[in-house]
């Protein structure tokens, strides 16, 4: 063993033999230590806490199904389509890789919302997690990417108009709305250049920035630790040892606890997968069991259920550039959630009732534009959407005013268990 | 604190910092325009390639059997064209219902110059339209008889969208009330003799030579 070694801070003695040749050459011993076992996480961590974990493993999931499916398919207008039925029909268990595929998109984006609204309920894209927050939207745009872009893939119906109604949507940019849309379509229109590159930027290019962004994303918490349901920052009290008091290590207690969350996320997994993989047309739409067809489109064309808040602040707009613009701006305003928020609490459980109204609020009209995103553009459900865009906006744009207004109760110094 | 490269018990040369910092900003301005430079080759890779700009080329079609009230449905450029031959009592509605319309006189349509009249068209007997709706690009539905049932009695004819039910007249002016923004977008095009129509081009005789 080298001195240098020795003399590292919280460096136990490193054993001899292959282990210690290994660790003198790369820190496995240290890094298993600062990340995992002696990583402290707050001891009361709840449910909402599950979803961190589940959304690493579902990346895991596509990155693997996903490779396993590229072995099959075959890019192109002329084979894509076929090559999907080739796998669902041909390929030995090919159906259940990508149904795995298919619903884990899905399961993604439920993962995900559940991941960013724990953040909402407990404050905990506040000081000091702003740059943790702001990497976890990026991670939530690159996931709308590659979702959209998988969604082409298969050239059914609906991936041909999905196509070409979002990347139509770059046209109501002024002045340069036009030419971008075909440079992004690299044709007259959505073509096999367009399959070809968005199937490269779906397995090489946004994989390798969603691995780079959730690296970067893991690195900030282990930085600046996890907040917790009490919103206090267990770094404030620690032991002699300069542990925090309300701090567990990760390792064993919150592996163990996410290996519960993890089976219970897959078993449920399994159920759509084996019984509703199609999910009532949610995760996998009746109009794209059909080949892409430029001269007929599907009735009524409606995108993924992960996308259709946006879609419906998008229809309830009569204009069609001020409705791309404000479609922007739902997704966008998650960004400034930190500089919004002017509450001196971070968890809703010490927060009055001006904001827990107003993230009650947030929640029904997201829940309902997704639900009216999925109808047909037409009365009563623009005039709807239109009334359910209003407390959206509301909860970020007024968040600076009704936040600092808002009564609070006393935070306690230490963490509290509820039930 | 020793400076780095010197060595000890010899005289330490001078360092000249604004020097140390122009020749930084130098070498990352250099390898600035370099990265900007080298990325040109593959934005332009995207644009679309030869084969599909030779695909692209315009579309001769020949329209002497196409009748009153007919359309047929030729593709330019991966867009379906709609080409309707109308007769004179088609073409005197139109002037009927400029109160119904959110652009009657297409203003903020899209067209060449000769199609922003009435007509939309060189041509008042032939209307050449792209087939997209401007709303969301669906394809309209032609609707073609006056008074159709589905429509209402006072329907003039003209075109409907299944999607999102914007409605069009037999120019492509939207109706009001229908979700599309704009009138439906006409293709440049010109013709060659009476019964010869040339889909992507504004002057025949000139691409006929090239």
């Amino acid at each position: 063993m080298t001195p240098e070694a020795a003399n590292r801070p919280g460096q136990r003695a490193a054993r001899g033999g292959l282990w210690g040749w290994i660790n003198q050459r790369l820190p496995v011993d240290l890094f298993w230590r600062s990340q995992l076992s002696e990583y402290f996480a707050p001891k009361n961590f709840n449910i909402w806490y599950y979803f961190g974990s589940l959304a690493l493993l579902v990346l895991v999931l596509q990155l693997l199904t996903g490779i396993f499916l590229t072995m099959f398919y075959k890019v192109g207008a002329t084979t894509s389509f076929d090559s999907v039925e080739f796998i669902m029909r041909e390929v030995p268990y090919g159906w259940l890789i990508r149904y795995l595929h298919s619903t884990g998109a899905s399961a993604f984006f439920i993962v995900v919302y559940l991941h960013m609204y724990r953040s909402l309920l407990y404050g905990s894209y506040k000081a000091p997690r702003e740059l943790l927050w702001l990497f976890g939207m990026i991670i939530y745009l690159a996931l709308m990417a590659e979702a959209f872009l998988g969604y082409v893939l298969p050239w059914g119906n609906m991936s041909f108009w999905a196509a070409t109604v979002i990347i139509n949507l770059f046209g109501t940019i002024p002045g340069i709305g036009p030419g971008l849309v075909e440079w992004i379509r690299g044709d007259y229109g959505i073509a096999d250049a367009t399959l070809n590159r968005f199937f490269s930027l779906h397995v090489v290019a946004v994989p390798l920035v969603l691995l780079l962004l959730v690296t970067l994303h893991l690195v900030a918490l282990h930085e600046v630790g996890s907040n917790n349901p009490d919103g206090v920052e267990i770094k404030d009290k620690k032991d002699a040892r300069g542990r925090p008091l309300d701090g567990i290590a990760f390792h064993p207690y919150y592996t163990v606890k996410d290996i519960v969350g993890v089976c219970v996320f897959l078993t449920l997994l399994a159920i759509v997968v084996f019984f509703v993989p199609t999910f009532g047309d949610l995760f996998l739409e009746k109009a794209n069991f059909e080949p892409a067809n430029p001269l007929s489109t599907p009735d009524p064309i409606s995108p993924s259920w992960y996308f259709t808040p946006y879609y419906a602040i998008l229809r309830a707009v009569p204009n069609q550039r001020i409705g791309a613009l404000l479609m922007l701006i739902a997704v966008v305003s998650f960004f400034f959630l930190p500089w919004l928020d002017r509450s001196p609490v971070k968890s809703m459980r010490y927060r009055g009732w001006i904001s827990r109204s107003f993230l009650g609020l947030f929640t029904i009209s997201f829940l309902g534009l997704m639900y009216l995103g999925m109808q047909p553009a037409q009365e009563p459900y623009v005039t709807m959407a239109r009334i359910f865009a209003v407390p959206y906006f509301a909860y970020f744009w007024l968040m600076p005013f009704y936040s600092r207004i808002d009564a609070v109760k006393p935070v306690p110094e230490r963490v509290t268990f509820h039930g | 604190m020793t400076e780095v490269g010197a060595i000890a018990g010899q005289p330490q040369p001078e360092i000249d910092e604004s020097r140390r910092k122009f020749l930084t900003v130098a070498t990352s301005a250099t390898a600035g325009v370099g990265v900007v430079l080298a990325a040109a080759p593959f934005v332009a890779s995207w644009a679309p390639s030869e084969r599909a700009r030779a695909l692209g080329a315009p579309v001769e079609v020949d329209i002497a059997k196409l009748a009153v009230g007919q359309m047929i449905t030729p593709t330019w450029r991966l867009k379906p064209i709609y080409i309707v031959r109308r007769d004179p009592a088609m073409v005197d509605k139109l002037a009927q219902h400029d109160g119904q319309l959110k652009d009657a006189k297409s203003e903020d349509s899209t067209q060449p110059d000769y199609a922003r009249n009435e007509m939309r068209a060189r041509r008042a007997d032939v209307l050449v339209l792209i087939g997209i709706c401007t709303h969301l690009g669906c394809l309209p539905k032609q609707f073609f008889d006056a008074g159709d049932p589905v429509l209402g009695a006072d329907w003039p004819g003209g075109f409907r969208c299944p999607c999102h039910g914007s409605r069009f007249d037999l120019a492509g002016r939207v109706f009001n009330g229908s979700p599309a923004p704009t009138n439906l977008v006409v293709p440049p095009y010109a013709f060659r003799g009476q019964d010869t129509l040339v889909i992507g081009v504004d002057n025949a005789t000139k691409q006929g030579a090239a």
